[in-house]
């Protein structure tokens, strides 16, 4: 019912953590439907993401597309990122059940949410400086995140 | 690698005796039973023996089975059958919200035809009470099916105490005991069953093949038309082998029944006692005590069913869930969100069914490899806080 490669992929998943100081985090999914996917990312000052990890709850297929997503933006610039389809993901893993495409679909949200969650991070610091009001987050974390 | 089988609910492994007795059958026993002739007649004798160890099994007579191909179609016949026929007397039927598809599906098939049908809940065990079943009764209730055990959590439904009402109350009353057959004892005399599905592959038969008991007295129309074969009660030239090996596969399975029953319960019992003592939040679906002698089913917080089936076959243990992914739809087990389950503790639901063959061995290594499949996965799951 599987590839070898998504079999690989959910025994040995690439980027399974809780990323340090990521500056980007989207969670897609419920548990109603039995998948929940986490994905954290950590995009440096030139816009590329230096890491990323995944935590989530569902089936084999959710867990392999999962970090099979995180192996393919990681190095790209948010721009790359936001770009990653579900099918390319699919082709990655060397296809999927019919009933497992969904798991991509949830994968490619993931990063996207990722992404859009740092956008609005970076929005609301440039907004906090220019307006001369302090950010919600204490200078010190902005920096660190950064 | 070693390899564990604990989906005996499944399925079961052929009993050697079974393929042994069905052998000649599928070479040189190959007569037409219904032909007057020679060839015909040995095998039409085969098949009458077959029927007497079915029905010895179960405390019915033997013009009181029909053989067909397995339990689906012993469900359909029986539901499908009464209803067709005393469509006349009423139009309820009374069912549960836990029983087999076979049933559920015929039963809505049924609805849609314009009868009225009432699924029973059930409570947080996945029982039925008795007196569930009287308040629904009504004037035109023509059938109450209930299985007698459930094929995902073993719960063990009160089935004479519905017998004795049915009969009281002259509704006919059908059971699905298609995982009971073989597991428990039976008797269909004392327990007041009308008509009662079977399968012979989960008591060590071969797959194909099943029976439905009918009550003498009790006409049903036939499922599928087209010949006089099982007394034109069900069309179409017997599955011979398959017959004669689920005769003698019922034969051995009710062959101390009891003491195979009091074994795979101390294994059962080994495992539902010390899972919870090496995975902590984990929860016991099912009956702490009226459950099947073989049946272990415990969902997992935090974590998907599937991966801990697929991590589980990794090394080496065959397993099943309720979860969504292993059912082909998006939705968890039906039975365990009728017990009340959430959707995210019903799609971490693990079942592990074993047979009289499981050794102590066997659920120790299970005991050793499925509290660090949890942890691991638990590990990955953005729910698990711990």
């Amino acid at each position: 019912m599987y590839t070898e490669k998504v079999l690989d992929h959910f025994q040995h998943p690439r980027n399974q953590k809780e990323v340090e100081n990521y500056n980007g985090m989207g969670m897609v999914g419920n548990a109603k439907c039995g998948d929940i996917m986490q994905m954290f990312i950590r995009v440096n000052d030139d816009g590329i993401i230096e890491d990323v990890g995944f935590k989530t709850f569902g089936c084999g297929a959710a867990i392999a597309t999962s970090s099979m997503a995180t192996e393919m933006i990681k190095g790209k610039s948010v721009d790359e990122a936001l770009k990653l389809s579900n099918a390319a993901v699919v082709e990655a893993l060397e296809g999927l059940p019919p009933v497992k495409i969904h798991c991509s679909v949830l994968a490619e949200e993931a990063v996207k949410a990722a992404v859009d969650d740092y956008h609005k991070r970076m929005e609301e610091k440039a907004g906090g400086a220019e307006s001369g009001k302090p950010a919600d987050e204490p200078e010190v974390n902005g920096s660190a995140e950064a | 690698m070693k390899r564990i089988y604990l989906d005996n609910a499944a399925t079961t492994k052929l009993a050697p005796e079974a393929l042994e007795a069905m052998m000649p059958y599928m070479t040189e026993i190959y007569g037409n039973p219904s032909s007057p002739h020679y060839f015909g007649q040995q095998v039409a004798a085969a098949l009458d023996k077959a029927r007497q160890q079915v029905a010895g099994a179960i405390n019915a007579e033997p013009g009181e089975i029909i053989f067909m191909s397995g339990g689906t179609e012993a469900d359909n016949t029986a539901i499908r059958g009464i209803a067709e026929r005393y469509a006349k007397k009423g139009r309820h039927i009374i069912t549960t919200a836990v029983e087999h598809h076979a049933v559920l599906h015929t039963c809505k098939l049924l609805e849609r035809q314009g009868y009225e049908v009432t699924y029973l809940p059930v409570d947080e065990y996945g029982m039925v009470t008795v007196d569930q079943v009287r308040e629904a009764m009504r004037d035109d209730t023509i059938l109450v099916t209930v299985m007698f055990a459930n094929n995902e959590v073993g719960t063990i439904m009160p089935i004479p105490e519905i017998g004795a009402l049915c009969r009281e109350r002259k509704v006919f009353f059908h059971t699905d005991a298609v995982q009971a057959v073989g597991h428990l004892p039976i008797d269909v005399k004392a327990m007041n069953i009308d008509m009662l599905s079977m399968s012979g592959h989960k008591f060590h038969g071969p797959k194909g093949v099943g029976a439905l008991y009918v009550r003498k007295g009790i006409v049903l129309p036939p499922l599928i038309e087209g010949g006089a074969q099982e007394r034109n009660r069900r069309a179409g030239t017997e599955n011979v082998p398959g017959i004669v090996g689920m005769g003698r596969a019922i034969e051995l399975a009710c062959d101390g029944l009891l003491e195979k029953g009091e074994k795979m319960k101390l294994l059962r019992d080994k495992l539902i006692r010390e899972l919870p003592l090496r995975i902590p939040e984990i929860k016991l679906n099912g009956h702490p005590t009226m459950r099947l002698p073989n049946n272990v089913n415990y969902s997992i917080k935090y974590i998907e069913g599937e991966s801990i089936l697929l991590m589980l076959d990794l090394k080496g243990i065959a397993a099943s869930s309720g979860s969504a992914c292993t059912s082909g739809s998006l939705d968890p087990s039906h039975v365990l969100l009728a017990m009340g389950l959430t959707h995210e503790v019903a799609h971490g639901s693990v079942r592990m069914t074993l047979s009289d063959e499981t050794t102590e061995e066997d659920i120790d290594y299970v005991l050793e490899v499925l509290p660090r499949i949890a942890e691991r996965l638990r590990g990955m799951s953005p729910l698990y806080k711990g």
